[in-house]
């Protein structure tokens, strides 16, 4: 068939964008950004809206014997909670090099897993911990004192009654 | 009263045994060379294997039959894994209970798990082993580069599996290696720290919150792990294995010297007869394959039919790898401790054997030793294909430029250096024991973990200058970290005790 130069398009010319070339495309593309979108939405499936885990604070009654510089471990809680002159004052005894629970002692706290040591204000004396124990927040209360194990303060933080 | 019907029933009944038989194996008995091959070609389980195979494959000093013996370990920890599962409850304290439950109640249940422990085991020593053939046989070189990289993932996984199973016992052990393991994976925290910037880029808690799904290490990490153990990573490593031994088939069998043909002797009698003439060019695929065919311009020479040859050794590899695990087994028990406890640490809390050589480096730095060193080694191993692209010495034990002679020197400064610095470290303490304030950073960047990299690289480079090879180099850097991992990982393990202090044996640690 001949075509004369403008003509109207005739049905046997090729299409611009052919239709079957378009339409594949448009699905692919709408394909993938619906795959993209699903594993966006789905990554954040490991993370709980809700963390499974034991409240991060508790209240402590500390025994009216305890001295000073001794440590008291509640039950169950990887913190050590002291009291001195001038008030109480709680340390996390997880280990921050590699989360091990440090044993309080009199010359400040152990790490059985790397050998880390620790003053008895937390600050780091020898061993691989990159970084001091961490203090929590003590709120007094009534005849007792609420720790925050999710809380930090400042070293030297002591709460009085 | 028989009718010709009935009879012919009769005698099909009695003919169906070998009839059943006869459309099972269609190729019939593997008796000649061409039911020798369809007996292979026509099975799916064996098709994976080429019809004939190279006389200089089957040399036991080619392989050590390192690769199936990893494979054979695996299906030993597969079967005697899914046993396990029939009583295993990913719950902690039940998942406890539940392990006693098949050491001391279920019929062969200890015997299962000492396999599966034992396998595992072996598994992971035979990965290392068929690694360390393949890079000093070279037969990481062309074509065969992206199977070295498949290899490295298959190791990857073979580690990933041996601890994740580590947590599933629930027992004092398993809690503190995973603690451990854990708060490495949180260690780039380390370098934020140090740069203050964890607030708003924390990659180390996100992966850690990734592993244990929680704060603390509780059931959700523990179901976590077992999932880990008993679905994804098993999934992970087979289709890994199936692109490994596919791509050995594709990239033409194993590698072997240029003159692997000359240097065979005469195959004896008993061999099976084999063709003369090797064809000048190839037919079929040429439009659809690239470059030349393995079959072009060689003769089928020096091939033997799989069927038996082959076979017969996998067999016998196989046989021999479940006869060490067995043995293992027999004569040592897994381990099981006390339940665990969150509240007190075991003391010394130690990881896998295979992870102790990075629980030293981390008793200095915990990014460096449980993420630095080992990206370093991974990246390490997996550039070698790509920077050595020399074609000598493929398919020859310590070939290529330097040869045995820089494997030599280099175990004297792969074991000099590492053993150096440890002593060093051991006796004198380190930056922070000299000069407490000083900032993390600099230990970061400066502990034994660094230095021992730093110095197998520069003795490496220095190979490179002096033999002109990247071969060389690659040998001697190889040689290191392997007499490195030796080192470490006997002194983690050995000379390791409670507060991870040094003592010379197990009888000197203190009483507590």
């Amino acid at each position: 068939m001949t075509v004369v130069p403008g003509s109207p398009r005739s049905r046997l010319d090729p299409e611009p964008l052919p239709r079957r070339d378009w339409l594949g495309l448009a699905s692919l593309w709408s394909a993938g950004s619906a795959m993209l979108f699903a594993l966006l939405g789905s990554m954040r499936l490991p993370k709980a809206a809700i963390v499974a885990a034991q409240s991060k604070g508790f209240d402590v009654a500390l025994p009216e014997s305890l001295r000073i510089g001794e440590a008291f471990v509640p039950p169950n809680r990887a913190v050590a909670v002291f009291r001195d002159a001038e008030g109480v004052y709680a340390i996390s005894t997880i280990c921050t090099h590699l989360g091990c629970v440090v044993k309080p002692g009199a010359e400040g706290f152990e790490c059985p897993c790397h050998g880390s040591r620790f003053k008895p204000d937390g600050a780091v004396s020898r061993g691989p911990a990159p970084r001091p124990l961490a203090w929590l927040k003590v709120t007094p209360g009534d005849g007792i004192f609420h720790v925050d194990e999710g809380k930090t303060v400042p070293p030297g933080t002591k709460v009085t009654v | 009263m028989s009718t010709p019907a009935l009879e012919e029933l009769k005698s099909n009944l009695r003919a169906a045994p070998k009839r059943i038989l006869d459309t099972a194996f269609r190729s019939g008995k593997p008796s000649t060379d061409r039911t020798r091959s369809t007996f292979i070609f026509g099975n799916v389980f064996l098709h994976l294997h080429s019809t004939r195979v190279h006389r200089w494959t089957l040399r036991w000093s080619t392989t050590l039959g390192l690769g199936l013996a990893t494979t054979a370990a695996f299906l030993i920890t597969l079967i005697t894994g899914v046993l396990l599962m029939f009583y295993y409850k990913p719950y902690p304290d039940a998942a406890y209970q539940s392990i006693k439950d098949i050491h001391f109640v279920v019929p062969t249940g200890r015997f299962m798990r000492n396999i599966h422990r034992w396998a595992a085991n072996v598994m992971v020593v035979a990965v290392i082993l068929h690694m360390a053939r393949a890079f000093y046989t070279a037969s990481y070189r062309k074509p065969r580069e992206f199977n070295w990289l498949i290899g490295m993932g298959l190791l990857a996984t073979t580690l990933g599996l041996s601890f994740t199973g580590y947590l599933l016992p629930w027992d004092q052990l398993a809690y503190w290696a995973i603690t451990i393991g854990a708060n490495i994976a949180q260690s780039p925290r380390e370098v934020t720290d140090a740069i203050g910037i964890t607030d708003w880029f924390d990659p180390g808690g996100a992966q850690r919150f990734l592993l244990l799904g929680s704060d603390t290490l509780g059931p959700e990490a523990l179901i976590r792990f077992y999932l880990l153990h008993v679905m994804i990573l098993p999934l992970a490593l087979v289709a890994l294995m199936s692109v490994h031994f596919w791509r050995i088939r594709k990239d033409g069998g194993l590698a072997r010297p240029a003159g692997a043909d000359e240097r065979l002797p005469d195959p004896a009698g008993a061999m099976y007869p084999v063709f003369t003439q090797a064809p000048a060019k190839t037919y079929s695929l040429a439009a659809i394959v690239k470059g030349r065919t393995a079959a072009v311009g060689q003769g089928p020479e020096n091939t033997v039919p799989s069927m038996p040859h082959l076979f017969y050794a996998e067999l016998g590899v196989f046989m021999l790898t479940t006869l060490v695990c067995l043995a293992l087994a027999l004569v040592s028990d897994a381990p099981l401790k006390e339940l665990a406890n969150p509240n007190v640490p075991e003391n010394p809390a130690k990881a896998p054997w295979y992870f102790l050589g990075l629980q030293e480096l981390v008793s200095f730095s915990a990014f460096v030793g449980g993420i630095g060193i080992p990206m370093i080694v991974l990246a390490g191993l997996g550039l070698i294909p790509y920077l050595d692209r020399e074609d000598s010495g493929t398919g020859e034990w310590f070939g290529g430029s330097g040869g045995p002679g820089v494997v030599k020197q280099a175990l004297v400064v792969g074991f000099g250096a590492a053993l150096a610095i440890e002593t060093f470290a051991i006796r004198f303490g380190w930056i922070r024991e000299w000069y407490l304030a000083a900032p993390q950073l600099l230990i970061t960047i400066l502990n034994p973990g660094t230095l021992l990299a730093a110095a197998y690289g520069i003795y490496s480079v220095w190979l490179v200058k002096r033999h002109r090879s990247a071969r060389a180099g690659a040998l001697g850097l190889f040689t290191c970290f392997l007499c490195g991992f030796l080192v470490l990982t006997a002194i983690g393990t050995y000379f390791r005790g409670p507060n991870w202090v040094f003592y010379w044996s197990p009888s000197d640690w203190p009483r507590h």
